[in-house]
């Protein structure tokens, strides 16, 4: 008697959270499948009609939707790359004994609770051309003769912006990776001592591969964030120069907000999901045998 | 010197590299913010200003909305804040309740939907906005932030939950309390720091929401100030000063500089746990 009250009490405890998430995650997925398939005529005002595959053919056709994906691969593949240097790294130094750790601790977690788009801003101001500091720096250190325009190049720009999401994100890495180091037994590390393995070895032998599954938590959630990349594209470069540093994410956003074409802007946001659902899945296949 | 002193400066070195490496943007709009007009120009770059100055915070408040931003914001995610951290406390509380395999589930489905990339979700949810009349209204923004920041809510709360003694639940139920009852007398007040984990990291998440905001709330005086910010970028980004530009980056993260130094241990704890379990 008491297994089906609480059995109803249960499911009237989960309606209202599974409600909010039917009304504003499953219905717009279902509805952008809906438009993916439907061509929306506005002059009509705002007439639908069944599209077939049309947009879903168009999108491969699309010479914008591939440099848009190669921009947004590159900056996903540069983006969790360096991230999961640095953060391992900072993993390291945080999991020492020293004085004030705590502090060190809040210092790297600050990037990660600034607006992503607002840092966008300020990143957008140290990289800027006549006045930037970034250009100021590299003159002082001898490094460059004239400024560069670092937004205003397709390489320069994608790398400021690979920059400023690893600022952004190292600080998720390098926490999760902490908290995978403190979650090693200390014998583990002292049986490692005791067979005399030096620092690298222990660092290569026994601590990276005990923290890969932790890892592999890590660069997907990062890979998955990466992919859909749209506040510091949209800020601080706009998708430029000419498209070059363009996301799949800014492009579908372009098409609903700017081309007025959302059947299309459909599409390619589906089509975005599906190849990032195959991406994910192909990294924790490539991830799985060094796990053991 | 010895290898335990070389050991030492070393690690001093690193922590020096770190410290820098994550505060030196916030500093330079810091002193960007406070600086001439004519130093913020100079070639080559003045680093320090001087003499200080305010007008740039005083002339930013004058050209936008400055203040109706943060008060917009703050409403907006203090509310859906408070909404997702109660419906997660719920959910949670009947989770833990649930066999292992039916709570898997629905942990994993949470956490598929919360990496979902947010284009998916927004012109739908444009159309939906639209549809209702919520254009420039909060609660456009209030319930798609609660639920999007509903499964990092209920991962915490839910393994909050579940550290909680099985007995005490047991007990509660002989004495006959239901489950709403047991939920607000035994499971949230034994809960409150998870609680509050999971209300300071869904109220970040709510702050640096971008996409949404810049869609939904159309005008100046109904902007998030994350939107309102940053959407002076683009076509205007070169009519705005950079002093008044980095004047507004360093009010707009105030607040979240303040969460960090306030509950940096809380914050960690539940990124890491949310990240940690699966």
């Amino acid at each position: 008697m008491t297994g089906h009250a609480s059995g109803r009490e249960r499911a009237a405890l989960l309606l209202p959270a599974l409600l909010l998430l039917a009304l504003v995650v499953v219905v717009p997925v279902l509805r952008v499948i809906q438009l993916s398939f439907t061509h929306v005529d506005l002059e009509g005002g705002m007439v639908a009609s069944w599209a077939g595959l049309d947009h879903h053919l168009r999108v491969w056709r699309d010479g914008r939707w591939w440099t848009a994906l190669r921009n947004t691969a590159v900056f996903t593949f540069a983006s969790v790359g360096l991230e999961l240097v640095l953060g391992i790294g900072f993993a390291l130094v945080l999991h020492q004994r020293l004085r004030g750790r705590g502090v060190l601790r809040a210092i790297v977690l600050l990037p990660w609770a600034l607006p992503t788009a607002v840092m966008a801003l300020a990143w957008a101001w140290i990289f800027n051309d006549a006045f930037g500091v970034a250009n100021d720096l590299l003159r002082r250190a001898g490094l460059i003769e004239a400024p560069i325009a670092w937004l205003g190049e397709p390489t320069s720009a994608m790398a400021a912006m690979v920059l400023a999401d690893v600022w952004k994100t190292t600080p998720f890495v390098a926490l999760i990776v902490l908290a995978g180091l403190q979650g090693i037994p200390e014998t583990v590390i002292e049986a490692a001592l005791i067979d005399g393995l030096g620092a690298w070895q222990r660092l290569r032998r026994i601590v990276l591969p005990l923290l890969m599954p932790t890892i592999l938590v890590a660069v997907v959630f990062r890979a998955v964030q990466a992919y859909g990349a749209f506040d510091i594209v949209y800020v601080m470069t706009g998708g430029g120069p000419g498209g070059s540093t363009e996301t799949v994410s800014l492009y579908a956003f372009q098409n609903y907000f700017r081309y007025l074409d959302f059947g299309y802007g459909s599409a390619l946001a589906l089509q975005g999901v599906i190849l990032a659902v195959a991406l994910t899945a192909i990294l924790v296949r490539l991830a799985q045998p060094r796990r053991r | 010197m010895t290898p335990a002193l070389l050991r030492r400066a070393a690690l001093a070195a690193a922590v020096l590299l770190i410290s820098a490496w994550s505060l030196a943007p916030g500093v330079w709009q810091l002193l960007t913010a406070v600086k001439p007009d004519a130093q913020i120009t100079r070639v080559p770059t003045t680093y320090l200003p001087d003499p200080v100055t305010f007008k740039h915070v005083r002339a930013l408040w004058q050209r936008k909305p400055f203040g109706t931003y943060l008060v917009n914001s703050a409403v907006i995610c203090a509310l859906a804040t408070a909404l997702s951290v109660l419906l997660a406390a719920l959910a949670a509380s009947a989770l833990v309740r649930l066999p292992a395999a039916g709570r898997l589930t629905v942990l994993l489905g949470l956490l598929l939907v919360s990496l979902f990339p947010p284009i998916l979700l927004l012109f739908p949810l444009y159309e939906g906005v639209r549809a209702l009349g919520w254009l420039n209204q909060p609660q456009a923004l209030i319930f798609p932030y609660a639920a999007l920041s509903l499964p990092l809510a209920v991962w915490i709360l839910e393994s909050g939950f579940r550290q909680l003694p099985k007995e005490i639940d047991e007990a509660a139920r002989l004495d006959g309390l239901g489950a709403l009852q047991r939920l607000l007398r035994i499971h949230l007040p034994l809960a409150v720091p998870s609680a509050v984990t999971a209300a300071i990291l869904v109220f970040i998440f709510c702050w640096n929401e971008f996409m949404l905001g810049l869609t939904f709330m159309t005008r100046d005086q109904n902007k998030t100030v994350t939107a309102g910010i940053a959407s002076v970028s683009g076509a205007s980004l070169y009519e705005i000063p950079w002093g008044q530009l980095s004047a507004a980056i360093v009010i707009a993260t105030a607040p979240l500089i303040a969460l960090v130094l306030l509950f940096e241990r809380r914050i960690t704890s539940g990124l890491t746990r949310g990240a940690l379990k699966g």
